[in-house]
């Protein structure tokens, strides 16, 4: 029994239900939401060492065999996300510790920050497409109250926005789950990857993958599906979008990466159709990105660029390329999560987030310059930080398969990722603030006592920061890692065999015989 | 039954698909509303309708009946329309909130550039 699987689910959870028994003190919030993130992460590395050394874990709920019951599956690919997300959570989860106002910690913000933690976790580590569906729901229920938290019209705009696009997207996932139980007579991941080949329908298969696609892509903001995002995320307070930034869009990277590997592995269409997406969002993104003058609106451009990197992988579909995307989709979560940050002390300093009233920064305020600078040299690509590695690997990937148009495609929005990055340095870091626009140098940088110098809140962008440069460092042992799971991904025996025994394939012979017979 | 309830769930759909395109606040709620049930009524066709009887287990065959109703989508179409319903409650409250803020129920309203953000709206409180 792996019971302890389920406490990377299970702590935040309980952590956020005993904030809600709590919600009389603001101290034991503050406690209670940093003790439910730090948790999660010592349970996710956890988990990655257990992965590591005896492979895939499983965990049947209840006991119940494998297609009857739903399994938590922890292959290297769900541990490796499930690492840096949380670690990306806890480190926003931390700064909102340190700046969340009385107003909004009144009204539960720490509660649904550890039901968020805990929703991504399961969709993470579920194996099961219906409870995919619930965590999916779990988790932007928690989000739209997050997000509409606030006084501010602009505010209730963006997540009007927000919660319309995601409904939509998920009624298409329910209809897929919807057609896949039709199809096969299970919601099992492992169970269907054995069963989707033998339904003999292709254009039935074909719609179940438009669906399926359509919505994770809609939820990972994959051009077309992509406008909810910039409109949305750069409007709550920026603890919000920190947290927002780094988790929400790789959860349906996640799932669309499970369903195209699992379900539809040899269709040359699927495989297309996602590596069109990914150059489409990598372009409009970025481009999207270069007239912006909102600096978390600007990053949140950045976010649905940098989507098209991860779905690149997928597309190309090699052990190789499945491997840079689990790689990138760990150092975007980390680097993504910095630079969110980081704009949020910006804004919590100067009182705006807009380019062209800010300047100056390099000379008041060192400590975040250098935070930036390397998150944002990350972020672009340059060596030797971890998106240089990332997005190597799937370079790497792309040309060993001689696709020169996504490869092209790649390191030109790698440049343009540069010239936005430049673009924020010089306009709040580097020119001088300009004329008439007042410092604007806040009181209070953090809601904690007085005594707490005011520096700590740069801390968790600073470690987010370091985390990365760290991997770009330690590349070599941590790739290994990520190949091992780009290798598990495009072998997909690996996952199935590991939910359902060893005797799967047999099992279903005999039971496909028998079903003939009885047809007879 | 399946050849009633397909044209059915198909004019949901389109209808649903229709609203939503449009710019006003209440009719992207009604089409919402009307993309669940949509949902919902495809997996329940979908599934496949049939005169089961219930699926209890027989304690002396340890086996369900012969021609036993399929509980599965049933328990599906249950968790989706309580997670719909709830949904949906919510986006009718924010949908409220959005009209007493902006004055208007267009969604293609927007905030100017450099609009507040609660980074100033919190920066001088305890």
């Amino acid at each position: 029994m792996n019971a302890w699987l389920i406490l990377p689910i299970a702590w935040p959870l309980a952590a956020g239900a005993l904030g809600l028994a709590l919600s009389g003190s603001n101290t034991a919030q503050r406690l209670i939401a940093v003790i439910g993130a730090v948790g999660q992460l010592v349970a996710a590395v956890v988990l990655l060492l257990t992965v590591n050394a005896q492979g895939t874990q499983v965990l049947h709920m209840g006991s119940w065999p494998a297609p009857f019951g739903i399994s938590l599956v922890a292959d290297h690919f769900a541990s490796f996300v499930l690492v840096a997300g949380s670690l990306a959570g806890c480190a926003s989860v931390i700064f909102a510790a340190l700046t969340v106002g009385r107003q909004r910690l009144t009204h539960g913000y720490f509660v649904l920050t550890n039901v968020l933690l805990a929703a991504v976790a399961g969709a993470f580590l579920t194996g099961d497409l219906f409870n995919l569906y619930v965590w999916f729901e779990v988790m932007l229920i928690a989000s739209f109250v997050l997000l509409a938290m606030g006084p501010y019209p602009r505010q209730a705009a963006g997540a009007t926005n927000y919660v319309a696009l995601n409904l939509v997207a998920s009624a298409t996932f329910l209809v897929g789950a919807g057609v896949a139980y039709a199809l096969t007579g299970t919601l099992n991941f492992a169970d269907l990857a054995l069963r989707l080949p033998l339904v003999e329908s292709r254009p039935l298969v074909l719609i179940l993958a438009a669906l399926l696609i359509a919505a994770f892509a809609s939820k990972a903001a994959a051009y077309p599906l992509s406008a909810w995002l910039p409109s949305s995320y750069h409007t709550p307070a920026p603890d919000v979008s920190a947290l927002f930034a780094g988790l929400l869009t790789k959860v349906g990277v996640y799932a669309l990466a499970r369903s195209v590997t699992l379900f539809f592995p040899e269709d040359a269409l699927v495989r297309n159709v996602v590596l069109g997406l990914a150059g489409l969002t990598m372009l409009v993104g970025v481009f999207g990105a270069l007239a912006q003058f909102n600096m978390r609106r600007l990053l949140s451009f950045h976010i649905a660029s940098q989507v098209g990197y991860m779905l690149m992988g997928l597309g190309l579909l090699t052990p190789l390329a499945l491997a840079g995307t689990t790689f990138y989709m760990a150092q975007h979560m980390i680097t993504k999560t910095a630079l969110f940050l980081v704009a949020g002390v910006v804004e919590r300093r100067t009182g705006t987030g807009y380019l062209k009233r800010l300047g100056g920064l390099y000379r008041t305020n060192l400590a975040l310059t250098v935070v930036f600078a390397l998150a944002a040299l990350s972020l672009a690509g340059i060596p030797p930080f971890a998106g240089f590695v990332a997005k190597f690997t799937l370079v790497r990937a792309g040309t060993a398969v001689e696709s020169w148009v996504i490869v092209g495609i790649s390191i030109v929005v790698s440049l343009l990722t540069l010239m936005s990055m430049v673009k924020i340095w010089n306009e709040a870091f580097w020119k001088d603030r300009p004329e008439g626009e007042v410092e604007h140098d806040a009181a209070r940088m953090h809601a904690l006592p007085r005594s707490v110098p005011r520096w700590v809140v740069i801390l968790p962008a600073g470690t987010l920061a370091l985390a990365s440069v760290a991997m770009g460092f330690a590349a070599g042992p941590l790739m290994e890692y990520a190949i091992a799971a780009g290798e598990e991904l495009a072998d997909r025996s690996v996952y199935i065999e590991a939910v359902l025994g060893e005797d799967a394939w047999a099992d279903l012979e005999t039971m496909t015989v028998e079903a003939m017979e009885a047809s007879r | 039954m399946e050849v009633l309830l397909a044209p059915v769930v198909g004019i949901l759909f389109a209808a649903a698909t229709y609203l939503l395109l449009q710019r006003s606040l209440g009719e992207t709620i009604i089409g919402l509303a009307l993309l669940t049930n949509a949902a919902n009524l495809f997996i329940f066709v979908a599934a496949g309708l049939s005169k089961g009887v219930a699926p209890l287990i027989d304690t002396e065959t340890g086996e369900p009946p012969p021609g036993a109703a399929d509980p599965v989508p049933q328990a599906l179409i249950l968790t989706a329309i309580v997670i719909g319903f709830g949904v949906l409650a919510f986006f009718i409250t924010l949908a409220y909130r959005y009209h007493r803020l902006t004055g208007t129920d267009d969604l293609e309203w927007i905030a100017a550039d450099d609009a507040p953000t609660s980074g100033e709206f919190e920066s001088g409180e305890p």
